[in-house]
């Protein structure tokens, strides 16, 4: 079965909500809508305190290139333009509304029926994207649109749809490779037609049998549509591992994956992109797994935008007694929250409830040297010696090292012996790094 | 046998006097002038090579200064107003007096004021709590209290306080370098006068953030409630943001600002205790106390 060669480690997959059905959960009496949810600069805001919106109703503006619309994701009014705590506890710009009953916006196609004629050119369905405020669901949030636009000189040959979901825990893809499988092929032709390739390839880990036969059986209707499964390694979920995988090329240090000709969206995005085109209905809801050995009742739900997380908590059994940290994202690249109170946003796919027992970090002990980062990295790099080098402010050497090119998979802390905090340090030095880099720029 | 050690004598000499003469012309064909001067204000200056004068060095410094031949923008902190007499003289100038300055934190977040709502167990450095998240009491202004400051400090003039969580200013061994201001991630640091015997006066809080949601997370925040603004009679003090902030150039140290502040986050610094009003009694026991408490 293929893979990437190069590291990777392999975690319990512990997908404990594999075989729960995404459920609706009830849109909550407030929302907190963040106008940052994307890569890139935040939206400028077009509402004002005490407007009425209806659910899908455009209320911030894409303010840049690299940018994305937002939209109301329930029918209420405005209360309040204020900051509002995120996940890291630092205050956002964002967007209070009060909820009254559900309305749609106008054209918006709300019924379950599936559309499978694509009747929009190239350029509308990248137009339509952009508006309809798509961006990557798999947790990066790059604006859709901005990678429907090959550069020039550039040409795409693959489409790749990423339904690894290589994460532990996580099921919010593998539900929806189930449940929305022929639209989400849908929107992947939507998507092979706006790049202009002809083929696209589904990468699915072995874990997900069942998922794997569903779309194998479904792509038999669609042209240049394959299936590919993919033995069980993380991080090959990331784009460049899993360019690697199934196409054996390899994106080039610092470099974007079109230069191996390839575009990687995941299969939410793919849905989100089926959504906005066939339906005309905004990114404003997408599923959300709750899960965790503490989870009373793991669960995947499909959530509105802006839903305060406590709520999905309270709906998957509520908070357990044994909480000891709740995690935004899966265990190997998610942060530990500040606040439950946070909204859910665009790029959240997962919400991890971690038990007292588990959370605390082992003690930190001296690097022996081991090499075991060294081995699993899938980037190639030495986290040892950045790490190292970060505690000690070389950033020079740190950026000699590539530090850049760290996907922040987590792999090298997995499988310190020594309990190091190699990540962390590792995200710090690619923070200044990105710093002394850009100040070279404006020079 | 005695002729070998002759020619190995007289060649080797040879050979020496030779070089002698090459490098002699050598020498004087690559000599660098450098005035004497630049090594006698070098001699006069403290060898911290802390930086805190804005130069890469003690011998950058002086260098700098011979270069300019004046003194107008250059100091040296650690030496003072002594080791700058001693450079003027050597440069034929007058010294200007300055202020002593001192570094102080803006900020009185400790355990007791700002309750923890989250405990960080990430690696011991504030860049990094910095970029992570808000803080353990939830101040996105606040010290985060793992020793960035404490660990650049060349003159063990910071410590980290066990009870509070924050770093401490010894005023005795403090030299004004600023080496802490830079390593601070959240800016809380700030070199301020020294002031007369030792006084200072100053906002003990940077957080910018409207009264309710600064009161949230920290008792002793500034509230930017504008009490103060009113009550100073030197127009020392401005409200911008939400928080207000005392110029140190402008301030008299006539202490009437802080007992106006309702949330105790002006600080006043080694004054003689208050003399106690007879009519007005001490309604809240558990006001908060100000940590800053090392005298010189």
């Amino acid at each position: 079965m293929k893979t990437f060669k190069l590291g990777g480690v392999h975690p319990p997959e512990n997908k404990f909500s594999s075989s729960e059905a995404i459920q609706t959960l009830p849109i909550p009496k407030k929302v907190f809508v963040s106008v940052s949810q994307h890569l890139g600069a935040p939206a400028t805001v077009l509402v004002k305190r005490g407007d009425e919106v209806k659910t899908g109703q455009l209320i911030a503006k894409s303010s840049g290139f690299i940018s994305a619309n937002i939209h109301s994701p329930v029918t209420g009014k405005v209360s309040k333009l204020d900051n509002v705590m995120d996940q890291s506890g630092y205050k956002r710009p964002a967007i209070i509304i009060d909820t009254t009953e559900d309305v749609w916006e106008d054209g918006i196609d709300t019924t379950p029926d599936i559309n499978r004629e694509i009747t929009l050119t190239k350029d509308e369905i990248i137009k339509r994207i952009n508006e309809m405020g798509v961006v990557g669901l798999g947790g990066a949030t790059f604006p859709t649109h901005v990678k429907m636009m090959v550069p020039d000189g550039k040409k795409a040959e693959y489409l790749i749809i990423n339904g690894v979901e290589c994460e532990p825990y996580l099921t919010s893809d593998h539900r929806l490779m189930l449940e929305k499988g022929e639209e989400m092929l849908i929107g992947t032709t939507i998507l092979m037609k706006a790049l202009g390739v002809a083929k696209a390839i589904v990468g699915i880990e072995s874990n997900k049998p069942d998922a794997i036969q569903h779309l194998t059986q479904l792509a038999t209707k669609f042209n240049g549509i394959t299936v590919q499964a993919l033995k069980v390694k993380y991080p090959q979920g990331g784009e460049k591992q899993l360019i690697k995988a199934l196409t054996g090329r390899e994106v080039p240090s610092a470099k974007l994956p079109i230069e191996t000709g390839c575009v990687v969206d995941n299969v939410g995005t793919a849905f989100a992109v089926y959504e906005a085109v066939q339906k005309n209905k905004p990114l404003i809801e997408r599923v959300v797994t709750v899960t965790g050995k503490a989870a009373k009742k793991p669960s995947n739900f499909r959530v509105r935008v802006g839903t305060p997380i406590s709520e999905l908590i309270e709906h998957a059994g509520g908070v357990p007694e044994n909480l000891g940290k709740i995690i935004g994202g899966g265990p190997m690249m998610g942060k530990a929250l500040m606040s439950a109170e946070a909204p859910i946003v665009k790029g959240s796919s997962g919400i991890l409830l971690m038990p007292l027992e588990e959370s605390d970090r082992a003690a930190m002990k001296s690097c022996i040297r081991c090499a075991r980062c060294v081995s699993a990295c899938p980037m190639g790099l030495e986290p040892y010696l950045i790490a190292q080098e970060v505690s000690h402010k070389m950033w020079d050497r740190t950026e000699a090292d590539k530090v850049m090119d760290c996907i922040e998979c987590g792999s090298c802390q997995y499988t310190c012996p020594s309990g190091r905090p190699l990540l962390d340090y590792i995200r710090l030095g690619k923070f200044k790094v990105g710093q002394i880099i850009r100040s070279r720029g404006k020079n | 046998m005695n002729d070998v050690i002759l020619y190995a004598v007289i060649s080797l000499s040879a050979i020496g006097v030779a070089a002698a003469v090459i490098l002699y012309f050598v020498a004087q064909k690559f000599k660098v002038i450098e005035d004497p001067k630049i090594d006698e204000v070098e001699e006069a200056l403290p060898s911290a090579n802390c930086g805190g004068c804005g130069y890469a060095g003690c011998r950058a410094f002086a260098e700098n200064i011979v270069k300019a031949g004046s003194l107008e923008g250059f100091n040296c902190p650690v030496g003072g107003n002594s080791v700058m007499a001693v450079v003027a003289k050597v440069m034929g100038l007058e010294a200007e007096e300055k202020e002593p300055m001192i570094a102080v934190l803006r900020c009185n977040g400790s355990r007791q004021n700002a309750s923890m709502k989250v405990k960080y167990d990430g690696p011991e450095t504030c860049a990094f709590a910095h970029n992570l998240y808000a803080g353990e009491s939830g101040c996105p202004y606040g010290c985060l209290g793992l020793a960035d400051c404490v660990v650049v400090c060349d003159f063990d003039a910071l410590y980290m306080d066990k009870v509070t969580g924050l770093p401490v200013v010894v005023a005795d061994k403090c030299v004004a370098c600023g080496a802490c201001v830079k390593a601070c991630p959240r800016n809380i640091f700030e070199l301020r006068n020294k002031g007369k015997k030792d006084r200072r006066i100053f906002v003990s809080c940077i957080n910018e953030e409207k009264g309710a949601p600064a009161k949230k997370n920290c008792n002793v925040a500034c509230i930017g409630c504008g009490k103060c603004v009113k009550v100073c009679a030197f127009d020392a003090i401005t409200l911008v943001n939400n928080l207000a902030y005392i110029d140190y150039e402008k301030c008299k140290l006539c202490r009437k600002c802080a007992p106006e502040c309702p949330t105790n986050a002006i600080h006043e610094l080694n004054f003689p205790p208050r003399k106690p009003k007879p009519e007005k009694k001490v309604e809240t026991p558990e006001k908060p106390v100000p940590i800053e408490t090392v005298k010189a």
